[in-house]
This record gives C-alpha cells, structure tokens and sequence, in this order.
C-alpha cells in the first residue's frame, strides 16, 4: 500500500497533492489518502476520483488552518497503523515541510523533488530527483523500508481513475510540542505580487532595464495583455521591484501562455523559474544571449527605444 | 540575542551545467563559488537582529575547507565568528547532514536564542535540513519565512502561499528558514573586510552517519532546441512581435 498526504487549504485541494496520487498509483493500485484538518474530509469524492481506494480525514479540536508538525503526526500514525511501503506528497512547500517532519520523527530518509520512483525491493528504490530546481537530476538508490518521497510539481500528471468511496475519520494524537507553530492569521497579497504565478502573461525585465523607471513600459504592455509584470533577481537586489516579483529558482515559478523577457541574460536559476512558458520571447541587444535559446522568437535591440514601438503599436492593435 | 546561521558553499553556475565525465560532480573549474540567495538573507537577518539587539553571529558551514572564502564574505557583512565542518570531499545526505549540523550547534559553548538557515540549498534542494535540525536541538521550526519581527522573544514570521501571506509566531529558541526576499543583504564594506581577516574559523573534523540516499550519478535533462525564429529589430519587429501575439491568442 502507498499512502499519500494530500493538502488542501481550507477546503482546496492541491492539484500537486493529485499528481502524487498518480505517481503512487503507478507503483502500487492499493492507494490510500490522508487529509487533515478544517475542510478535509469534504475532499473524501474528488481524492477517490483520482483513485484513492481508502481515504482518511484526520481531525482533532486544536486543528484549523494548516499545523505542519501535526499534520506530519497524522502521517506518522497511519504508517505505523497501516505499514505502507511508501508515503509521498506534492513537491510543493507544504508537501516537503510535513514529509520533512514525518521523516524526522521515523530517523528515515526523505527524497524530495523526485521525477521518477521505482520500487526495486523490500526496502530499496531507485529515484531519480531534481537539483538545481530542475537544472540537474540525481540518480539515486534510497534504503528504506518505508519510501518517503515527493514528486517534483507537474512531473507526474493526475489522472481520473474512480474508485468506491471509503472515508474514514480519525482523532490526530497530538502533543502539545505538534500544535505550537501553526497559522495563527493570514494576511492579503503583497503589492505588485498579485497572480504573478497564475498570470497567462508575464512581462519581464532584468539588468538590461537599466533602473526601475523603465519598467512602466513593461506594466503598460503588462496592462494591455492582461499579464503581471515579472523580474530578474538582479533587479530585486538593486531594490527596483519587490522580491515578489522576482521569477526563478529563488523566486515565483511561472507557466504562462506568454513570457517576454526584456534585457534578461537567461541565468540557469531565472530559467528555472519561466522553463514552462509556452511561447517566450526574448528581447535583449546580444543575440548570443543564453536567453536567446530557450525564446520562440527574439528580437535583437534595445529595450529602451524598442519598448516605445512596441507599446504604440500594442495599443493601436488594442484600439482596433 | 545569540544566533546560529547555517550556510553552504555552491557554485555559481553560468547559463549550463557541465559535468564531469563520470557524470558524478558538476564540472567547477571554471567556475566560482557564493551562497544561495536564500542564505545571503539569513545572514543578513541575523546582522540586523544583532545590531538591534546586541549579541553576536555564529556561522556554520559544511563543506570543502575551500569555503573558508565565502565565510569570509559573510564575516565581513557583520558576523562574528565561524564554524567550518570539513567533509573532506564526501557529501552527506540531508540526514546525516543535518546530524552533523545539529551535533555542532549544540556542542559549541554558547546557546543559541534563533538558529537561521535558508528554506533549501541551491543545489541538493531537499527542503529538509532545518526541520531535521530543529528535531535534533528538540526546537520549534517555522519554514519559509519571508517576513520577520522579533520581540519580547517572541518571532513573528510570514510567508508566502500563493497570493496570500500565512503567519506564523514562535516563542524562541526556535530554528527559522528563511528565503530569498526576506531582506536586501548589504555588500560588505572595506573596513568589514578588514575586520573579516581577524575573525575566527575554526575548522571541525567529523564522520558522517552511513548515507541512506546513494548518489549513482548526474544527468542534466535535455533541453529542447527550439530554433528561435528572429523578428529582427526595430518598427519592423515590433509589427513582427504584434502579429505574433494576435496568432498565440493573448492580443484580440
Ligand atoms: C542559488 C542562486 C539562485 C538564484 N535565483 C535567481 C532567481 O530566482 N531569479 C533570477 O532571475 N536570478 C537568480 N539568480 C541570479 C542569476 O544567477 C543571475 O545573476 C540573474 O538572473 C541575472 O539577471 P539579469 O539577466 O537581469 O542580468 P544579466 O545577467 O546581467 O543580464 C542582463 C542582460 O540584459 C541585456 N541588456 C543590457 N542592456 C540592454 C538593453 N538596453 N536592451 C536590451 N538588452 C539589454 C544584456 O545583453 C544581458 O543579456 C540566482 C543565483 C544563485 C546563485
């Protein structure tokens, strides 16, 4: 049996956590769920839609809002209620903190970001897992006889596989060491950051914006595509964006229908966080840009007097 | 306010990754080595707590003695002192790592109010070492922190989930993972690096708990060739460029 940790948050479930569900349902068809707190077991029909054939829904009066080491305890007494050969979770930040905690508490191994899985015996598996979000990948042999492992985002498709639906409910056994960090509030978006990891069309600028005045013109062409403005980290470093919009490794991960990259060089670590962008187009005075590489289509000029042609042009299209 | 900051060595990769012929390292020879940006903000966050509320700033690092380069750097932004732990050549996994960590922050004769490490390394990735760390030192752990206050001995932490902020608050001691964002680290000045030359590394041997994770080898995943097709420059590229948005469907 492989139990998988499925998030939600307040009753929305994480598309990642269905990823793992897929994932695990490749190694073994015994698939089991577990989901905890405020809103959960309400997601019992949409997790069985994917496949899981027993879901359980751990509650306790102390949890509301997400409590990642009490999630991590709920985890840790299904495994050892249940014996599964492995756990995993969506590779997302939650996913990865409450597998982190499982581990901990089990002495265990935890592979996080992993790509691919295979089960190669009673207490082996050989996975292969990202670095370098994403940049590099890691072979790997992991000794365990319980798996613990996430799946990197978007690795692995969800697929529909309905199963009966089996809920069952169950008291988290808490300590008072589990409830101490947990959401005490939660507070609206930060300025400028707003649906930057949703946007269909991102707008971004680097170095090669020379300063933070430039990037009015890439919020009016932001304006008129209905896109968010987006930055390199060369840029939230000299302070002329906030940090929220810094796209990359160290910043939002985009997937855009669109990414336009303005005087951005195309450093592994931004790459890392645009690589999903369907269509990219670069624009920057080097054609050798690594930039260049990953973009549908470049245009090789100045963004300081390109910009300008573009924008009027834009707005007459939109006028129209 | 006594404060652990982990921090860890990596290179600083171009646009691609060479690797060495085994497939079992990234090729570094031409390369040159700093922080991931995750850990440049802890110990920034930590200079500014010790500036504000006196005490000092303890660095530990787990790597090639070559680090002693880096740490330096980070001295002369204002921390105080430093514990290297040299792993001859060998990488740990996380847990061991974390072991390792841990048995050095609690071996070390001051006791730490706030130990601040980055939510995850540049390149191991694994999202782990501060929880298994807060594990070992039996401390509460707040994760991916990209707002911090501390008062009364109380830490209040935000941090990021999609649009909205969470937040967090935690009576230290405590361990806090911090990401890029949280602050903007200062350059360190020439007087800083002056006074960087004269603080203490003390380099520490130790043997690593057997690995559970084996590394057999890298790969770097193909990237696809897409063949840009250039628009040219100028009037004539911003109709090209126009023309092009109206085909992909985000211009109406
Ligand atoms: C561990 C780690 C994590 C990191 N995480 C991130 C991250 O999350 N996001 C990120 O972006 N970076 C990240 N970085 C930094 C990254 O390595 C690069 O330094 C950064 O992305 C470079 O930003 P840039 O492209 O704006 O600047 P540069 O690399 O300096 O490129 C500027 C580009 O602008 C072009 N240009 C200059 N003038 C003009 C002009 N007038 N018109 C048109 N083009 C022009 C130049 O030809 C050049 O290609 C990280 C680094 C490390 C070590």
């Amino acid at each position: 049996m492989i139990l998988v940790y499925v998030d939600h948050d307040r009753g929305e479930i994480d598309p990642i956590s269905l990823q793992a569900i897929s994932a695990a349902t490749a190694l073994d068809p015994d698939v089991q769920a577990v989901i905890v707190g405020h809103g959960g077991k309400e997601l019992a029909g949409e997790i069985a839609a994917y496949g899981a054939t027993a879901i359980h829904a751990g509650h306790h009066v102390d949890l509301f809002d997400f409590t990642p080491r009490a999630h991590a305890r709920a985890v840790h007494s299904l495994i050892e209620k249940n014996s599964p050969r492995a756990v995993l979770a969506g590779g997302t930040p939650r996913g990865n903190e409450v597998l982190s905690h499982v581990a901990a508490l089990m002495d265990a191994p935890f592979a996080s970001e992993c790509v691919s899985i295979v089960l190669t015996g009673a207490d082996r598996a050989d996975i292969v897992r990202a670095r370098w979000a994403g940049n590099m990948l890691e072979e790997a042999v992991v000794v365990a006889p319980v798996l613990i492992a996430s799946v990197q985002a978007h690795s692995f498709t969800a697929v529909a596989a309905a199963a009966p639906l089996s809920l069952t409910e169950f008291e988290v056994p808490l300590s008072e060491g589990d409830v101490l960090v947990r959401v005490q509030d939660r507070v609206g978006s930060s300025a400028g950051g707003v649906g930057l990891a949703e946007a269909k069309v991102v707008v971004s600028g680097g170095r090669g914006m020379d300063g933070p005045d430039a990037f009015s013109m890439l919020e009016d062409i932001a304006g008129v595509l209905g896109g968010a403005v987006g930055c390199s980290r060369v840029v939230t470093s000299a302070g002329w964006r906030p940090h929220a919009e810094q796209v990359g490794q160290t910043g939002t991960k985009v997937a855009p229908d669109l990414y336009i990259a303005c005087g951005i060089s195309g450093a592994t670590q931004h790459i890392a966080g645009c690589k999903s962008s369907k269509t990219l187009i670069a624009i920057n005075t080097d054609a050798q840009a690594p930039i260049m590489g990953f973009a549908d289509y470049v245009v090789v000029d100045n963004v300081h007097t390109f910009l300008p042609l573009l924008i009027e042009k834009l707005k007459a299209a939109n006028q129209k | 306010m006594e404060i652990a900051v982990c921090i860890k060595r990596v290179p600083l990769l171009g646009s691609a990754i060479v690797l060495t012929p085994d497939g079992m390292a990234i090729d570094t020879s031409k390369l040159g080595f700093g922080l991931s940006p995750h850990e440049e903000c802890a110990v920034e966050a930590a200079v500014q707590l010790v500036e504000a509320n006196g005490g000092s700033v303890t660095l530990f690092s787990m790597g090639h003695v070559d680090g002693e380069e880096q740490i330096r750097d980070q001295l002369a932004i204002g921390a105080d002192r430093a514990v290297l732990i040299d792993t001859n050549g060998v990488e740990p996994d996380p847990q061991a790592a974390a072991s390792a960590l841990a048995e050095a922050i609690s071996t070390e004769d001051t006791t730490f109010d706030l130990v601040i490490m980055g939510s995850e390394s540049a390149d191991y990735g694994g999202s782990q070492t501060g929880i298994r760390v807060a594990h070992k030192l039996g401390l509460p752990v707040v994760t991916s922190v990209k707002g911090l206050k501390i008062e009364g001995g109380v830490a209040t932490c935000e941090r990021a989930v999609g649009s909205i902020r969470e937040v967090y608050t935690v009576t230290l001691p405590a361990v806090i993972t911090v990401r890029d964002g949280l602050n903007i680290p200062r350059y360190a000045s020439v007087p800083g690096r002056m006074k960087a030359r004269k603080k203490s590394v003390d380099i520490k041997q130790v043997t690593f708990d057997e690995p559970r994770i084996t590394t057999k080898k890298f790969t770097i995943p193909d990237r696809e060739a897409k063949g840009a097709t250039s628009l040219g420059s100028g009037d004539e590229a911003a109709a090209a460029l126009v023309d092009v948005l109206k085909q992909i469907g985000v211009l109406t």
